[in-house]
C-alpha cells in the first residue's frame, strides 16, 4: 500500500463490502437482508465508478467542457446500468416480504420458514 | 434465406423480446390471439436455431457486431481492439441454444392449460418470453457485461415466475431465496468484469482471453467468477436454495428454470476454457470442480432418499445430476494443459459432461413436467397419500417410466450412453472418480422406484377413483421431451458426432475463437 | 396529509414534472437520459400519492393505462432498433436525415439538440417505460400496504 490519497474510495470498498456480506449472513430481519443486498450493490457501483479516474480529470461531457483530461466514460455507463437493474431487484425483493408478511404475520427468517429439510 | 442466417444471432435474441413486449397490448384484445402470439415467437426462435446450427456446422464460428456498418466489422478502420456489442456464436454456443430453445417451447406448450385459473396471465406470458430472452442471451454473448445483464434478465424472471402462484405461502419464499441468491452472484460478476475493465481497457471476451496475462487481481476475479456461477448452477456448498425454489414453481417453468441453471453452467465453461484458457492453473481449478461435482452428487441422492414431496425428491436429483456434469467437465479442465492425455481421455471426458448436459435438460424437464401433472390433477404433492395412479393417467405413467429409466443410466436410454462416457474418461485421471459415480447411479434408480411403486403403483385408492389423464396441451408439452429423449436413444453415435464433438473441440480451440474477433490483429 | 403539504405539492408538481421531461430530452448533451428523467417524472409521482394519499391517486391514475404506455414504450424502443434492419440491427439509420440527423463538431462545443440520430428517440422510448413502470411500483405497493392496515 502506498498510502496516497486516492486510495481512500478503494479501502472504502472493501469496508461495504464487508459489512454487506456480514448482514446477509447473519440477519434474520429479511428487511435488513434487503438492506445488506443494498449495502453490496452501492460498493460495487462505488468501485466502477472509481477505477475510471483519472488525476485531475473532468466529467467526460463535451457540451460547454472545461479544459483538461476527461475520466473514463464507459465505467460510468456500467454503472447506470447496474444502478436500474438495483431499482428492479430492490422492488422485487420488497413485494415478496408484503406477501410473505400476509401469509405468515411475521418477517424473521427462522419463524416465516415454510419448508424444511 | 442468406440474409436470414447472417442476421439471426440477433434475431434469435430480438424476436422473443418483441414478442414479451407485444403481449400485454395483445392481451388487452384477445387471449386466444396471446396464446397464438407465445406459441409462434416461441417456434419461430427454434427454427432459427436450427437454421443457425445447420450453417455452423458447415462454415464455422459466427459473428454479429450490433450497430456497425456491415454484421462482420468487429474491429472498425484505425482502431486496434473491438468497440461495439459483439455476439459470438461457435459450435458450444449452439449446442446450449438448442437445448435452452427445445425446453422452453415444451414448457411454454404444457403452460398453455396449466394457467388457465390463474389472474394476471398476460404477465406470465411476458415473464416467461423474457427468461427465454435471458437464457439465450447469455448463451450467444461474446462480451463480459453483457453476460452480466442477460444474467440479471434471467434471474428477475425466474425469480418473479418461481414466485408467480402466491397464493402458496411457499412459492413467495423460494422466488425470494432464488432472488437474494441470483443477485449476489451476478453483483460478483460485476465485481469481476470491473477488475478486469481496470487492468486491460476491454470488455470483449475475445480481446480480453488474448490480452490476459495471469496476474494477481485476475486470480482474485478468477475466484469470484468461479463462485458466482458455482453458486449459480446448484453446486454444493452453496445448492440449498434448489429445493426450494424447484418445487414451488408452476407447470411448464420448472424446466425453463432448470435450463437457466444450465445455462449459467455454460457461462463457467465459458470463463474457464475460453476467457483464461491455458493461462491458469489448469490442474488446481480443474480439481476444485471436480470435488464440487463429486460432492454434489453424492448430498444430492442421499438428501433425496427420503424425501416425501415428489417434486423435491426430483429437485434434489437436480443437484446430483449437476454433480455429473461438473464431474465430466472438470476431468477435462485437469488436463488442459496436457496435450497427449487431451486427446485420449480428456476430450472423452468433456463430451460426457456436454452430451450429459442436454440429456439430462430432457429427461429432468420430463420428470418435472409428470411431477407437477400429478400435483394438477390430485392437488397434493405427498407420496405418501398417493397410489394406483397408473390405472388413471397412462401417458404420464408411461412419460415418468421413460425419465426415471434414463437419469439411472439403464441401457438403452441415453443417460447411459452419456454416463459411459464419463465413467470411461474419469476412471483415468483417478478410479475413485467412478466408483463414487456408480454407486450414486445405483442409489438414483433405489429412490425413482420408491417414487413408482408409491404414485403409480399399488391398489386403486377410492378417492381419486374418477381422476382423469391431463389436458392435451399438457401430453404436447410432455411429449416433445419425451420424443427427443427417445431420439437421442435410439441415435447417440449420431448425436454425439454432429452435436457434442464440435461442441467439446470449440471449447478446448481458444485460438479460434479469438481470431474471429480479433482477425488477426 | 395537512394543508400546508397538499398546497405544496400542487404547487411544486409541475416543475418537478417540467425538469424529468428536460432531463429525457436532453439527455444526449447534458448529464440524463431516459432512465434518470423519468425516475424524476416518477418521484413527482412519489410526492403525489404521500399527499394526497393512494385510494385518491388511484381513482385518477389507473394501473391499465399505465400499463398500455410501459408497453408502448418498450415497443418503439424495439421497433427504433429494428428500423435499421436492412444493415445491422441497431444502426443509427438517422444519421444524415433531417430529424435529428445533424452531425456535431468533434471535442468541446456548445450542444445542439438535433443531433445523435436514433438516440434522443431511444431516450424518450426509455423514459416513457421508466414514467410508467416506477410510478406503477409506487402505487402499487403503497395500495399493498395500505389494505394491509385496513384488513387488520
Amino acid at each position: 500500500m502506498t498510502g496516497s490519497i486516492f486510495n481512500i474510495p478503494f479501502l472504502a470498498v472493501a469496508a461495504l463490502v464487508g459489512i454487506a456480506l456480514y448482514i446477509i449472513m447473519s440477519q434474520r430481519n429479511l428487511i435488513k437482508l434487503v438492506m445488506g443486498i443494498t449495502i453490496l450493490e452501492s460498493a460495487v457501483n462505488l468501485f466502477l465508478v472509481t477505477l475510471g479516474y483519472r488525476g485531475g480529470g473532468v466529467a467526460p461531457i463535451f457540451t460547454n467542457a472545461p479544459e483538461g483530461i476527461m475520466v473514463l466514460p464507459v465505467p460510468q455507463a456500467l454503472t447506470l446500468t447496474s444502478i436500474v437493474i438495483g431499482v428492479a431487484v430492490t422492488a422485487l425483493m420488497l413485494s415478496m416480504i408484503v406477501l410473505t408478511y400476509r401469509h405468515t404475520g411475521d418477517i424473521d427468517a427462522e419463524k416465516s420458514r415454510q419448508m424444511k429439510g | 434465406m442468406d440474409a436470414l442466417v447472417i442476421h439471426s444471432p440477433i434475431l434469435i435474441i430480438a424476436i422473443p423480446l418483441l414478442a414479451a413486449f407485444l403481449t400485454p397490448l395483445i392481451s388487452k384484445a384477445s387471449n386466444r390471439a396471446r396464446d397464438v402470439l407465445v406459441i409462434a415467437a416461441l417456434a419461430f426462435t427454434e427454427f432459427l436455431v436450427i437454421v443457425l446450427a445447420k450453417d455452423i456446422y458447415l462454415t464455422g464460428i459466427h459473428v454479429y457486431t450490433l450497430g456497425a456498418s456491415s454484421p462482420i466489422v468487429t474491429i472498425p478502420e484505425q482502431y486496434m481492439v473491438p468497440v461495439r456489442i459483439i455476439l459470438e456464436v461457435d459450435a458450444m454456443s449452439i449446442f446450449a441454444g438448442i437445448m435452452s430453445a427445445t425446453v422452453c417451447l415444451a414448457g411454454a406448450i404444457y403452460s398453455l392449460s396449466c394457467v388457465r385459473e390463474e389472474t394476471g396471465k398476460d404477465r406470465f406470458y411476458t415473464l416467461l418470453l423474457l427468461l427465454t430472452v435471458g437464457q439465450l442471451g447469455m448463451e450467444f454473448t461474446g462480451d463480459m457485461f453483457n453476460l452480466f445483464v442477460f444474467l440479471e434478465i434471467l434471474s428477475i424472471s425466474g425469480a418473479a415466475l418461481a414466485a408467480f402462484r402466491t397464493r402458496f405461502a411457499d412459492a413467495v419464499e423460494g422466488g425470494f431465496k432464488y432472488m437474494v441468491i441470483s443477485s449476489v452472484g451476478a453483483l460478483l460478476v460485476l465485481f469481476a468484469t470491473g477488475i478486469f475493465y481496470a487492468q486491460y481497457n476491454l470488455l470483449n471476451i475475445a480481446a480480453l482471453a488474448q490480452a490476459m496475462q495471469y496476474t494477481m487481481l485476475d486470480k482474485i476475479a478468477l475466484t469470484l467468477l468461479v463462485i458466482a456461477f458455482l453458486m449459480k448452477s446448484g453446486g454444493v456448498p452453496l445448492h440449498w436454495w434448489v429445493p426450494d425454489t424447484y418445487t414451488p414453481a408452476p407447470a411448464g417453468v420448472s424446466p425453463m428454470i432448470y435450463s437457466a441453471t444450465l445455462a449459467c453452467m455454460y457461462a463457467l465453461y465459458r470463463i474457464c476454457f475460453t476467457l483464461y484458457g491455458v493461462a491458469l492453473n489448469a490442474a488446481t481449478i480443474g480439481w476444485i470442480v471436480i470435488i464440487a461435482g463429486v460432492l454434489s452428487m453424492f448430498v444430492g441422492v442421499t438428501m433425496a432418499l427420503h424425501q416425501s414431496d415428489v417434486k423435491r425428491l426430483m429437485a434434489y436429483h437436480v443437484i446430483s445430476q449437476g454433480g455429473y456434469m461438473l464431474l465430466g467437465v472438470g476431468v477435462g479442465l485437469a488436463v488442459l494443459d496436457n496435450p497427449e492425455a487431451l486427446a485420449t481421455y480428456g476430450r472423452e471426458a468433456i463430451s460426457g459432461g456436454l452430451f450429459h448436459v442436454i440429456n439430462h435438460a430432457f429427461f429432468k424437464g420430463l420428470l418435472l413436467l409428470t411431477g407437477e401433472a400429478l400435483f394438477y390433477r390430485l392437488g397434493t404433492r405427498d407420496l405418501n397419500k398417493m397410489g394406483g395412479m397408473a390405472r388413471n393417467m397412462k401417458f404420464t405413467c408411461v412419460f415418468f417410466l421413460i425419465g426415471a429409466l434414463a437419469i439411472s443410466g439403464v441401457p438403452p436410454l441415453n443417460g447411459f450412453a452419456s454416463k459411459l462416457m464419463i465413467y470411461e474418461a474419469a476412471y483415468q485421471l483417478n478410479p475413485i472418480l467412478t466408483i463414487v459415480a456408480m454407486i450414486v447411479s445405483i442409489i438414483t434408480l433405489a429412490s425413482f422406484t420408491k417414487v413408482f411403486q408409491s404414485a403409480y403403483t399399488g391398489p386403486a385408492l377410492s378417492q381419486y377413483k374418477d381422476v382423469k389423464e391431463v389436458p392435451m396441451s399438457m401430453l404436447i408439452g410432455m411429449g416433445i421431451l419425451a420424443g427427443a429423449t427417445i431420439f437421442f436413444s435410439l441415435f447417440p453415435s449420431l448425436v454425439v458426432n454432429t452435436i457434442i464433438y464440435p461442441a467439446a473441440d470449440a471449447l478446448i480451440d481458444q485460438a479460434a475463437y479469438i481470431n474471429a474477433v480479433m482477425g488477426g490483429v | 396529509m395537512s394543508k400546508i403539504v397538499r398546497t405544496i405539492a400542487n404547487l411544486l408538481i409541475f416543475p418537478i414534472l417540467t425538469f424529468g421531461l428536460y432531463i429525457i430530452m436532453h439527455g444526449h448533451l447534458t448529464p440524463g437520459g431516459g432512465f434518470q428523467g423519468g425516475a424524476v417524472f416518477a418521484s413527482g409521482v412519489a410526492l403525489l400519492v404521500v399527499a394526497f394519499g393512494s385510494y385518491n391517486i388511484q381513482k385518477r391514475l389507473k394501473e391499465h393505462h399505465l400499463s398500455i404506455l410501459e408497453s408502448s414504450g418498450a415497443l418503439m424502443f424495439i421497433g427504433l432498433a429494428f428500423g435499421g434492419m436492412a444493415i445491422v440491427f441497431f444502426y443509427n439509420f438517422l444519421v444524415g436525415s433531417p430529424i435529428f440527423g445533424r452531425i456535431p463538431p468533434s471535442g468541446p462545443n456548445p450542444g445542439d439538440m438535433w443531433t445523435g440520430g436514433v438516440i434522443p428517440l431511444m431516450n424518450v422510448a426509455v423514459g416513457l417505460k421508466v414514467i410508467a413502470g416506477l410510478s406503477v411500483i409506487v402505487l402499487v405497493m403503497a395500495l399493498a400496504c395500505s389494505k394491509v392496515k385496513i384488513e387488520e
